[in-house]
Order: structure tokens, then C-alpha cells, then sequence
């Protein structure tokens, strides 16, 4: 069991291009980190410089106390489940799982023991002898997975591993990909581009873009107080209602001049973006005259998606699109006026240079 | 697209039927011709059925030694044969698979200007080099040796050229893999690569075999004693212009199993031979 951490890694590939801009991250025994970004964020390179098979420009990665910049990705103690599973195509599954472990001359009864010990956990035991083409996508992530377990290693890696399989699958797997590693405790980095993966798994959630890291932190926290607008837009679906406020009013004013909030709603002079969560918007109705919201705003309804136990209100609000949801039985026909109103406590706001006020 | 009207079947059976025929018939011809005896073939016209000098024949050429090129044997010819084509099929491949994984999996100084030497040899053919080859051969001793046979018909930048191809279309994460899995760049390639590039080492080796089974002016150059020669080589010596001299029933013998060991090598390798043309097993 080990702690892993990065002490400022940058990256700077030849030609000058920053892919990792200064990372600080230190992730406690046993913790699952997740890095989540938009493609070319830099997560998979981090991921790649803490494998080894990447070199650091500067900085420290640091497993359990060892500095571990020099050492290959072998000596490194890390096990790494690769996006498109790399499995060997002409061995076994037993042999796919046993090949690191010969490499290290591991005795052939231990070797033996572990490898079927992964195959119980993983379900794969019957499939010992066959070869990864003859296995389905799941299978196959499985046997990627037990390559990675039977080495027992100080942190387990994951290069996106689930990106190629079905939706329904990929809910399966990331349940039992959670559950594998809470059970064996190995600390673990973990990357993805999806953010309800992200939120489902991380006990460290780290969002990155542009080689720079945004936000660290456990997913509720990052998901209610997102310190910036990329992680505001980016972490939650359907994403936040990010509106435009006109410059130096310090109250809720859009740009185009309509004012959303009540007389006590004001805020700092350099407010010039609000954010609201489509959960956190509700339906005012004229005869409600009991608690009043801090805020309101009148909308026409351009559509309406019902999804069973919740619905989702598309509306314009002068130039700005929202989005509310609703419980799932709310009858609005497209083009209806509502008002929706929001509480003070759920209002994001953000400065010109889209940091959280 | 399979048509299975019974008209066209006959169609299409007639004109393959045709096709062997054309290409079949001379072989058997000259297998007629290596059973009669030399009288019968000189006294035309030659029989279409096989004559009763099958045995007799055979054991001749083979054993007996022929005296147009100094008593050798097609037992001795054959075995040239062989050494020689499977020295030039193993060592073009040992040569070509271990330039092609430094140049796709290595990064080294110079990594490209080496495999664009490797690649103009190819605008070079034995025939263009073959004095100056000839004149090395003759400073190293190596004339009438199997080294001298062999060794200038090694070197190959098409098998190169394949193997690269090959493996560049190995997936990036497999060699990570195997990386982080511990495997050095050795043991990466004996556990992982030969194992993934079997099929195309299998064509390979048919296809560098029958090159060199049926090389002939290399061959011609560096041998001068009979011993030493090919049998495609003593073919030609057993051949002479006054066609009295010339020994047709053990020249047509000599054909016939002159073309055994390729057709053998194509058919026992067929399965690995056809798999590494069509498919490359990922």
C-alpha cells in the first residue's frame, strides 16, 4: 500500500508545446484519483509520466516515499489497465496474466496461485485457456484488469478503460471496478473523459484543461463549489446554466439589462458571470405567495424533454438558453411564459477571468 | 456472387480445366521423358505414356553419378540445393526482422538514413552488383564454399521493408504493455513480436527458398567445381550443344526432382504460407 505524489510535473514535449502546466497532487493510501478533462488536457499524459513511459520535464513523482523520475515503468511497482486492453493476441488468458510475473522470475507456484486467485475474483476462470479474440469486450477488459491485480503493485493505473465498451456494460464494469479496488485497497489513478464516471468513482476528483489543473477535490464538493466556469460547465449533466451579467452593476443584472434578483441580492463589482444548476431552478406559480425566491426569471419554453423520473425544460430567457429540471410529470407546452426562481445560496458567480467569486 | 446454375459451372470448369492443362502438361511431358531410355527420346515422336526406365533412370542420376559434370550425383546436387536456399530463406529473415525491429522500434541517431540504405539496395539487383560482389568473394576465399553461395544474396531490403510494415501496425500499447509488464527490449521481441510476426516469417521463407532454389547466374559465377554446384547450375553443364553428347533421360530425371523440393516446401507450408499473405493475426 502506498501514497503517491506529484510535486509540480510539468510536461514539455520538443517543439515547445506545454501538455502539463505545474501539477501538485497527493493522493493518501489507498484513495482512487480520478483526472478528468476534455481530450488534450494533459490527463493521459500525467498518467503516462506517472507509468514511466513518458519523461518528466520537472518536477517529482514520488510512490511511497521513493522518488521514481529515473526508474522504468517496471521498477516503477505500478500495474496499468490500458484503453484498448492490450492483451497479447497469441497468448492465453493465463498467459497474459502470468507474463509479468515470469519476467520477474516469481516462483511458479506463486505464480500460479495469484493468477487464479484474479480469475476467481474477476469471473474469468473458466476462460483461462483461451485467447483474447475469442472473448468479449468485457472479457477482455476483465483479463486487462487481472493482469493489473495479480502483480499486487503499490498503484494501479487506468488509461481511460472503459471508453470501449457499451453503456450498459460500462455502468457494470465501473461498479465493479469501484468495488475491486475499495476491496483491495491499492491506490489507484484513474482517467476519463466522462464526467458521471468521474463523479461515480473518484474519492479525489482532479478536472484539468489545457495541461493546467482547475480543480481538486471529492466530486460533491467540486460538483457544488466549482471554483472556475470550466469546471462549472463541465462537471454535471445536463451542464450549469451559466448567464452573463452586465459589468460593474455588483447586482444580478443581465447583459441585456433585465434584473433576476430580489432587492437583497447583491454581490461583488466584479461579477460577470452567474451560474445556476438546472436541479436548483424551480417553477414559480402566480398563487404561491409563500416563501418568496431570491431570484426569478421569466422564460419561453422552446422544448421539453420528459425521461421518466425527471424532465427537462429548455427555455430562452432574452439571448440566454436554460435549463431546468423538473420532476417528471410537469406538463409545459413549448412556447408558454413560466417564471422559474432560484435560492440565493444556489447561485454560482464567477469573475471576468471565470474564477469563483 | 457464387452462381450455381449447372451451364456456367460447366464453363468455368472447362476453361480452369484448360488452364491446367497449358501449364501442366509440360511437366508431365518431361516426367514421360525421364522413363524411356535415351534412344527412344532421340528417335522421335516421344511416347505420352511413361516408358519402363523409371527405376533404372533414377537410380542413375541420383546415385550413379553423371558424367557430363564429372560423376556428381543428384543426391549431391539436391543437397547443394537445399543448403544453399535454406541458408539465403533463414538468413534473409534473421538479417531483415532484426533491422526492421531497430528501425520501428528503436529511437537511435541516423535511425531513417539507415533505412533508406536499406531500402535503395533494392533499386540494386545481384546482377547490377555482381563484379564488385564477385571480386569480395574472390578476396575472402569464398569462391566454391557455401559462405560464397549464400552470403550476397542475404542481404534484403524487401523482407525488410515487410517486416517494418508489419510491425508498425503493432499497437503502441502493446509494446507499453509489455513494458510495463517488464519485458525488455529481448524479451519483447522472442515473447511478443516473433511469436505475432509466425505467419509472415512462414511466406517469407516460401517465397526466399524458391529465390534461392532457382538462382542461377550468382550461383554460376562462384562455383567451378561440380561438387559445389546447384542443380539448376548443373543442369545447364549437363546440357551440351551437339545433341547427341547430351544425356536427355537423366537431364529430364534431374528436372523432374529438381522441382520436388519447392513444390514440397509450398505445400507443407501452404496453410501458414496463404495466412501470411491474407491476414495478420491481431
Amino acid at each position: 500500500m502506498a501514497t503517491l505524489d506529484l510535486k509540480n510535473v510539468r510536461k514539455v514535449y520538443a517543439g515547445a508545446v506545454e501538455a502539463v502546466k505545474k501539477v501538485d497532487l497527493a493522493i493518501p493510501d489507498g484513495a482512487l484519483c480520478v483526472l478528468v478533462g476534455p481530450s488534450g488536457c494533459g490527463k493521459s499524459t500525467l498518467l503516462r509520466m506517472i507509468a514511466g513511459l513518458e519523461s518528466i520535464t520537472e518536477g517529482e513523482i514520488v510512490i511511497d516515499g521513493r522518488v521514481v523520475n529515473d526508474l522504468g515503468p517496471a521498477e516503477r511497482d505500478i500495474a496499468m489497465v490500458f484503453q484498448n486492453y492490450a492483451l497479447y493476441p497469441h497468448m492465453s488468458v493465463y498467459d497474459n496474466m502470468a507474463y509479468g510475473l515470469r519476467n520477474r522470475r516469481m516462483a511458479k507456484p506463486e505464480i500460479d496461485r495469484r493468477v487464479r486467485e484474479a480469475a476467481a475474483t474477476l469471473e474469468l476462470a473458466h476462460l483461462l485457456a483461451r485467447r483474447p479474440r475469442e472473448l468479449s469486450g468485457g472479457q477482455r477488459q476483465r483479463v486487462a484488469m487481472g493482469r493489473a491485480i495479480v502483480r499486487n503493485p503499490k498503484v494501479f493505473l487506468f488509461d481511460e478503460p472503459l471508453s470501449n465498451l457499451d453503456a450498459k456494460l460500462r455502468g457494470q464494469m465501473r461498479v465493479e471496478i469501484k468495488n475491486l479496488q475499495r476491496s483491495l485497497g491499492v491506490t489507484s489513478v484513474y482517467v476519463t473523459h466522462d464526467q458521471l464516471e468521474a463523479m461515480t468513482l473518484a474519492d479525489i476528483l482532479v478536472v484539468m484543461n489545457g495541461g493546467n489543473v482547475e480543480q481538486i477535490g471529492a466530486p460533491l464538493e467540486i460538483y457544488e463549489k466549482p471554483a472556475s466556469l470550466f469546471v462549472a460547465s463541465f462537471i454535471g449533466a445536463p451542464p450549469m446554466n451559466l448567464l452573463a451579467l452586465k459589468p460593474g452593476e455588483g447586482r444580478p443584472v443581465l447583459v441585456d439589462g433585465t434584473t433576476i434578483g430580489g432587492e437583497g441580492l447583491s454581490f461583488s463589482k466584479e461579477a460577470a458571470t452567474l451560474g445556476i444548476r438546472p436541479e436548483n431552478l424551480f417553477l414559480v406559480t402566480g398563487d404561491s405567495n409563500g416563501s418568496r425566491p431570491d431570484a426569478t426569471l421569466d422564460i419561453v419554453v422552446q422544448a421539453i424533454e420528459p425521461v421518466g423520473a425527471e424532465s427537462f425544460i429548455y427555455g430562452d430567457a432574452g439571448k440566454e438558453r436554460l435549463v431546468i429540471r423538473v420532476a417528471g410529470k410537469t406538463v409545459v407546452e413549448p412556447g408558454a411564459k413560466i417564471r422559474v426562481g432560484a435560492n440565493a445560496a444556489d447561485l454560482h458567480i464567477f469573475d471576468e477571468a471565470g474564477k469563483r467569486i | 456472387m457464387i452462381d450455381n446454375r449447372p451451364s456456367r459451372r460447366i464453363i468455368a470448369h472447362t476453361v480452369l480445366l484448360i488452364g491446367v492443362f497449358i501449364i501442366a502438361f509440360p511437366i508431365y511431358y518431361t516426367f514421360v521423358a525421364s522413363t524411356h531410355s535415351l534412344q527412344t527420346i532421340l528417335r522421335p515422336p516421344l511416347p505420352l505414356i511413361p516408358g519402363g526406365h523409371f527405376l533404372e533412370n533414377y537410380t542413375t542420376a541420383l546415385f550413379g553419378g553423371i558424367g557430363r559434370i564429372g560423376g556428381v550425383g543428384v543426391d549431391r546436387l539436391l543437397w547443394n540445393s537445399t543448403i544453399v536456399a535454406v541458408l539465403i530463406a533463414v538468413g534473409k529473415i534473421f538479417i531483415s526482422i532484426l533491422s526492421a525491429y531497430a528501425v520501428v522500434f528503436f529511437r537511435f541517431p541516423l535511425r531513417m538514413t539507415f533505412f533508406w540504405l536499406i531500402f535503395i539496395t533494392l533499386m540494386l539487383p545481384v546482377e547490377v552488383r555482381i563484379l564488385p560482389t564477385y571480386k569480395v568473394m574472390v578476396d575472402f576465399g569464398l569462391i566454391d564454399t557455401y559462405a560464397g553461395l549464400t552470403l550476397p544474396l542475404m542481404a534484403s531490403a524487401t523482407a525488410t521493408l515487410l517486416f517494418r510494415q508489419f510491425f508498425m501496425t503493432i499497437p503502441g500499447e502493446l509494446v507499453e504493455a509489455a513494458r510495463v509488464d517488464g519485458a525488455g527490449p529481448w524479451r519483447f521481441f522472442k515473447d511478443i513480436l516473433l511469436p505475432l510476426s509466425k505467419t509472415n516469417i512462414a511466406a517469407l521463407f516460401v517465397i526466399q527458398f524458391i529465390y534461392g532454389w532457382t538462382q542461377y547466374l550468382w550461383p554460376l559465377l562462384v562455383t567451378n567445381r561440380n561438387d559445389m554446384g546447384t542443380i539448376v547450375i548443373a543442369l545447364r553443364k549437363m546440357i551440351s550443344f551437339a545433341d547427341a553428347d547430351t544425356e536427355w533421360h537423366l537431364v529430364m530425371v534431374t528436372c523432374i526432382l529438381a522441382i520436388l523440393p519447392p513444390i514440397l516446401v509450398v505445400v507443407l507450408m501452404q496453410r501458414w504460407f496463404v495466412r501470411g499473405l491474407v491476414e495478420t493475426e491481431k
